[in-house]
Formats: structure tokens, C-alpha cells, sequence
């Protein structure tokens, strides 16, 4: 997994409350069996004024002036700030995958779907979440300011402003050990491998039936 | 002694390794697996030269892409059935047992675990999809998970997860005749908010949820995940324990007994702690529909559009505004005054056989209106199919209009070639009325499926319990 430790860049605002999804990545670009390869479809039905297929060409598509992430002064952009319950909807990861897949390193929003929350630190991709006003203030900057960035310091847990503002985040202390580390789950995992044959076998005891094979 | 929560007793007896800081091991009874989130779990595997820890804990079946129409020709779009071979040939290479697309037991994963009795009370269920709370009306612990955790449990047979929060919902009282269990979680919704439920699992109690068959109880846990939660439970009775006896992968004769006694024990203890409850009087459900792009857009059949210029936050009022032009909907405007061209009555939430009943039931002897153009209805699975066949409910429903197809998730989400066109209105018995959720452009409402079987006669959304 790609390590995340500190990170400074654009910002672009995404005024949106409960962005599901299903807006993130729609459904007819889930068909793929890679990873990779989400980007140029991300927010699709919103970036776009036309309906994209997976084989389409993107850079022949008409796009939307008015979508945010059209707009000259937030090319580049590495950073959404977003309303409440980003991510709600489905377990996709294909979600992530697309939003890192733009270049997007991190959102901060004040809440999101659980599942989107999880997929998001698989994948080097830091959800942050900061209260209503304090988000709040970073829409009215970033609007107000053009070329407007941030430095996101996940060591330190803190959300830093041009002006030198500092807003402090509350996050895991396992998940942050991972991202900082860039440490694989699974790999962590298997070490407890003993303990998880024990288990089973304990299980298997007690409640034979579990372990009926489908087959 | 320590009182507990249903969800208390499913996590404690889960735990393999706990840390300090609440980070845990948990294992996984049962995977089900489906096209759109396995592969790349499965390359993962492949290239960390990883094997599943425990194959046969594993069931996978193909859904969200398959055709509802004739499949004896295969699949026509060649991205869908890459997708679908991927699955197979992955089942294949590790001995996952799989329903293909031609097998009758196909279907929606979250129809067939419980019908195949692969979903059982005392589980951990996981599945790469977010309706995996379903499993929760067996009061097994079931949730959705990314695809890294797809491949997490497979190579690990554990998942690393934190507890959440314990809620209680209270359905007081009992759901009124024509209102069903899919008017009390949309109800529920509309009350406590799509985020109501974050950070929580719910359980539903009370006897209104005592009173639902399972049927009810998964199109309720179900829609926990429209709520926001990531797990919904139910307690173990006599319901559950019936529904389950002599399926095909429910414990056999030598075990049974001891499972039911140990299934008894599935019920949170007199007098538990809850960090949160709501009360919901089921009496007093009307049927709903929601209006806008969130579940949690809904009112009752017989109220009128919201109007924005009412609503004083302003977030809360732009996203009305939003809602209404892409749902093409004027505020105060009555909801059954609201005509839809296209009807679905399928997905997860309400694809069971009881679910085909009702909608017959409201259907027989009747014809589609005029202004509906497709009336789609799919079950949930091959065996469902089969038991409303033996009934003569495709026969109901062939006779008024309607079209009677194979199984799978449809336009639930259109990724198949059942979808909306730009601007087209549903009634959808589905659970997500997001934008462009069953085609680009299209406009969902959500609703039971007596309340869509009666907008695909009348043409628009009627009430119901007013109408026969
Ligand atoms: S029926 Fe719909 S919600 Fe259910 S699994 Fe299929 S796509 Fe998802």
C-alpha cells in the first residue's frame, strides 16, 4: 500500500452533501477487472455533459463548464473538501480507486459512508474529517482564494492553513500505524496465524455445524 | 453477570485477537462472493502467491451483470462477460463452489445465501457489497467490505475491524393492512437520516418486527446500510428457526439440535445497554415513496411534495432544489399525482417470493396502464422463479403487461441491459434512488412492491390501502 505520512496541495471544494457512490464512479465503468484506470471517469455523470461508456474517449467528450473539477483553477488539484456523508452508498472500492486514480491524495469532509471510510485507508487515501464549521471555513477560503492549498500532517494529525491555522483531527492509532508505514493488512494479519487456527479449532468444537463445507 | 446486546454476544464470540486500542481480529464464518468486487481480490491473492484459508467457508455466484433475458445465447456485452468468465475461472482455479448463470440456484447473493441456508444465525457473513446487512434478519453479524477486505478474508479467514456502536430499534404496535416492512424501513429512514445509522448496528425489535416474516425482516436489515449502518439484526424465534430447517446447507440431523439450542441464545439480554434507541410506531406508517435522490427523501403516498422555500438550513434547501430538477418535480405537488414509465419490482430488498405474492395479489385480473412502457419483474432467484411459476404468478403477471424474467440485480442498477433512459420515472422496489443509479439520467422513486404493482395499473403512484 502507498504510504501516507504528510501531504501539501490544492484544494478544490466539492459543495455537495451524501455524494454516494454511485456520483463518485457510476456503475457501467464497474465492469472492469483492474484497479487502475478509474480517473478520467471520476464524478463521470457530473464532469461530463454526455453519457460515458467504458470504451469511450474521454478527451473527446463534451465536458461540464459548471462541475467544479472543470474550473482552470482547480486543475491539479490533490485535495476535496466535501459535505457530510461523502462516500455513502455502496462497498465498491472502486470509489478510492477513482478518486486516487485522478490524483486526489485525501478528502475532508465532516462525516462519511463507513464502508467508503475503510476502503479509502486500504488504499493510501486519507479520509480526514473535520466539524461542520470548521469545513465551513475552508469552503469560504477556498473560494475566496484562488490557488488555495492546505498541508495535510498525519503524524501529527492536523489539518494546516496558509494563514497558519492549525485544525487537529481525531484519527485510528492502528490505521494510522499502517498508512505511515504503507503496511500491507494482510501481511499483519498472518502473523496472528496460530492464534487464528486455535480459534478454529475451538470453534470447530463447539459449533461442528459451522464448518460443514459448501460444496 | 454482564447483560449483552445481541450484537454484543455475535462480536464477543468472534474475536480472535483484541489490542490494546479496540483494534480486532474478527473471523469470518461465511464469504459470499460476486463478479463486480472479487477480481481484483483474487489477482491480489494470486500475486502475493497467496491461497483462500478456508475454501469451502466460501459461496460465489454472478448478479449484478448477468442478462434477465434468454440466456442460452451467453452475454452480448463483452465487458460484462469478462467479468462474469473472470469469476468463474477464479472459482475454478481455487475449488469456490459456484452457481453459474445456468444453474437454477443463481440469483442475487443476498437472496441465495439464506435460501441456500449458507447464511446462519451465529455467523459472521461478509460479501464486497454493502446489501450484506440483509443476512442480519438471521441474527448472524453480516456487513459489507471493499475489495481489499474481499481478499483480506479470503487469504486470512479473519477481517480487522473495530466495534461499533449498539442501537435499538423499537417498532411498536403492527403494520397497518397494504403497509409492509419496506414502508417501515423507509419510514425509519426519513426519520433518523441516511446518516442516522453511521457508526452504529441496529437492531429492530418490537412486535411489529416479532410479527414480519423472514421475508420482511431482510428487506428491513437490508436498507440498515440506507440508513447508514453497516450491519442490521434481528433475534432468533421460531420464525427463524423454521425458515431455516431442511435447507440445503443448514446444519443436518446430527446437528441440529444442539445448533437451535445455541441459536435460542441469539437475543440481547433483558435490560442490555443500548447507546441509542428509537421508538417507531408501526401503526402508524403510511405506505412511502420517496421524491428525491436520497433515500431519506421520502413521505407518505398520500402527502404532497416537499417545498424547499419551507426548509431553513440551507444545505439542507439546496439539496432539496437539486433534487427536485433532476427528479423533474414541482414542490407541493401530490404524490399520486406522479406518473412513472417504468416499473421494477426486483433487487435484494424485495425480489422473495412473498414479495412477487403481494405485487400479484394487487396485479390479478388486471392490465398495465397505458402510459407505463415496462413493467420488469425479477426475481430474486432461479428457485424463486420456479416457485412462483408453480403458483401462477408469471401468469398474473404475463396477463397484465408485464414482463417476467431470470434472476438477478437488473435495474436495481442497470449495469446490465434493464436500465432508465435520461429523464424516465420508476417505481422501483429497489433501495437506492440515487442519480443515475438505474441509468444515467433516470428518476427513481422507492416504494413496496404492492405500492409499484399498483402504479404499473393506475399508471401513477396510488395509496394502496385506499385502492383494490
Ligand atoms: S439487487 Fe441491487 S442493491 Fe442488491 S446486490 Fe444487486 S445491485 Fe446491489
Amino acid at each position: 500500500m502507498e504510504k501516507f505520512v504528510m501531504h501539501q496541495g490544492l484544494v478544490a471544494p466539492l459543495d455537495r452533501a451524501n455524494v454516494d457512490t454511485d456520483a463518485i464512479i457510476p456503475k457501467q465503468f464497474l465492469k472492469s477487472i483492474r484497479r487502475s484506470g478509474f480517473g478520467p471517469n471520476l464524478f463521470d455523470s457530473w464532469r461530463y455533459l454526455d453519457i460515458g461508456e467504458p470504451d469511450s474517449d474521454n478527451s473527446q467528450r463534451p465536458l461540464n463548464p459548471d462541475f467544479i473539477l472543470n474550473q482552470p483553477r482547480y486543475k491539479g488539484a490533490s485535495i476535496l473538501v466535501a459535505r457530510k456523508n461523502f462516500g455513502c452508498g455502496s462497498s465498491r472500492e472502486h470509489a478510492p480507486w477513482a478518486l486516487a486514480d485522478y490524483g486526489f491524495r485525501a478528502v475532508i469532509a465532516p462525516s462519511y459512508g463507513e464502508i467508503f471510510y475503510n476502503n479509502s485507508l486500504k488504499n493510501g487515501f486519507l479520509p480526514v474529517v473535520l466539524s461542520e464549521s470548521q469545513i465551513d471555513r475552508l469552503f469560504h477560503d477556498v473560494l475566496a482564494f484562488p490557488g488555495y492549498r492546505l498541508t495535510i500532517d498525519l503524524q501529527a494529525q492536523t489539518v494546516v492553513v496558509g494563514d497558519g491555522t492549525v485544525f487537529e483531527f481525531e484519527f485510528d492509532p492502528h490505521r494510522k500505524y499502517c498508512l505511515l508505514n504503507g503496511l500491507d493488512d494482510i501481511g499483519l494479519t498472518l502473523r496472528h496465524a496460530q492464534r487464528i487456527r486455535d480459534y478454529e479449532e475451538q470453534r470447530r468444537r463447539q459449533q461442528p455445524w459451522l464448518f460443514d463445507a459448501i460444496a | 453477570m454482564l447483560l449483552k446486546t445481541l450484537y454484543d454476544k455475535l462480536w464477543d464470540d468472534h474475536v480472535v485477537h483484541a489490542e490494546d486500542d479496540g483494534t480486532t481480529l474478527l473471523y469470518i464464518d461465511r464469504q459470499l462472493l460476486h463478479e463486480v468486487t472479487s477480481a481484483q481480490a483474487f489477482e491480489g491473492l494470486r500475486m502475493a502467491q497467496r491461497k483462500p484459508w478456508r475454501v469451502d467457508a466460501n459461496l460465489a455466484v454472478a448478479d449484478h451483470n448477468v442478462p434477465t433475458t434468454d440466456r442460452s445465447q451467453g452475454i452480448d456485452d463483452p465487458v460484462s462477460r469478462l467479468q462474469i468468465e473472470t469469476l468463474d475461472s477464479n472459482c475454478v482455479d481455487t475449488g469456490i463452489v459456484e452457481f453459474r448463470m445456468n444453474d437454477p440456484r443463481q440469483g442475487i447473493v443476498h437472496v441465495i445465501g439464506p435460501e441456500q441456508g449458507a447464511t446462519l444465525p451465529g455467523m459472521t457473513v461478509v460479501c464486497g457489497d454493502s446489501h450484506t446487512s440483509t443476512h442480519g434478519a438471521f441474527a448472524c453479524l453480516a456487513f459489507g467490505i471493499g475489495t481489499s477486505e474481499v481478499e483480506h478474508a479470503l487469504a486470512t479467514q479473519t477481517l480487522v475491524a473495530r466495534k461499533s456502536r449498539n442501537m435499538l430499534v423499537i417498532a411498536k404496535g403492527q403494520l397497518g393492512r397494504g403497509v409492509t416492512a419496506k414502508d417501515l424501513a423507509l419510514a425509519l429512514i426519513g426519520q433518523i437520516g441516511t446518516a442516522g445509522g453511521t457508526g452504529y448496528t441496529i437492531e429492530y425489535a418490537g412486535s411489529a418486527i416479532e410479527a414480519l416474516s423472514m421475508e420482511g425482516r431482510m428487506t428491513l436489515c437490508n436498507m440498515s446500510i440506507e440508513a447508514g449502518a453497516r450491519a442490521g439484526l434481528v433475534a432468533v424465534d421460531d420464525t427463524t428457526v423454521r425458515y431455516l430447517r431442511g435447507r440445503p446447507f443448514s446444519p443436518g440431523p446430527a446437528n441440529w439440535n444442539q445448533a437451535v439450542d445455541y441459536w435460542r441464545t441469539l437475543r440481547s439480554d433483558p435490560g442490555a445497554k443500548f447507546d441509542r434507541v428509537v421508538e417507531i410506531d408501526a401503526s402508524q406508517v403510511r405506505p412511502q415513496v420517496t421524491w428525491g435522490t436520497s433515500p431519506e427523501m421520502v413521505v407518505p403516498v398520500d402527502a404532497r411534495v416537499p417545498d424547499p422555500d419551507r426548509e431553513r438550513d440551507p444545505v439542507r434547501r439546496d439539496g432539496m432544489e437539486r433534487a427536485l430538477k433532476y427528479m423533474g418535480l414541482e414542490p407541493n405537488m401530490p404524490i399520486e399525482s406522479i406518473r412513472v414509465d417504468k416499473v421494477f419490482i426486483g433487487s435484494c430488498t424485495n425480489s422473495r417470493i412473498e414479495d412477487l405474492r403481494a405485487a400479484a395479489a394487487v396485479v390479478r385480473g388486471r392490465r398495465k396502464a397505458q402510459n407505463v412502457k415496462l413493467v420488469l419483474i425479477v426475481p430474486g432467484s432461479g428457485l424463486v422463479k420456479r416457485q412462483a411459476e408453480q403458483e401462477g404468478l408469471d401468469r398474473i403477471f404475463r396477463d397484465a403487461g408485464f414482463e417476467w424474467r431470470e434472476a438477478g440485480c437488473s435495474m436495481c442498477l442497470g449495469m446490465n441491459a434493464d436500465h432508465l433512459a435520461p429523464g424516465e420515472r420508476s417505481a422501483s422496489t429497489s433501495n437506492r434512488n440515487f442519480e443515475g443509479r438505474q441509468g444515467a439520467g433516470g428518476r427513481t422513486h422507492l416504494v413496496s412492491p404492492e405500492m409499484a404493482a399498483a402504479a404499473a395499473i393506475e399508471g401513477h403512484f396510488v395509496d394502496v390501502r385506499r385502492w383494490r
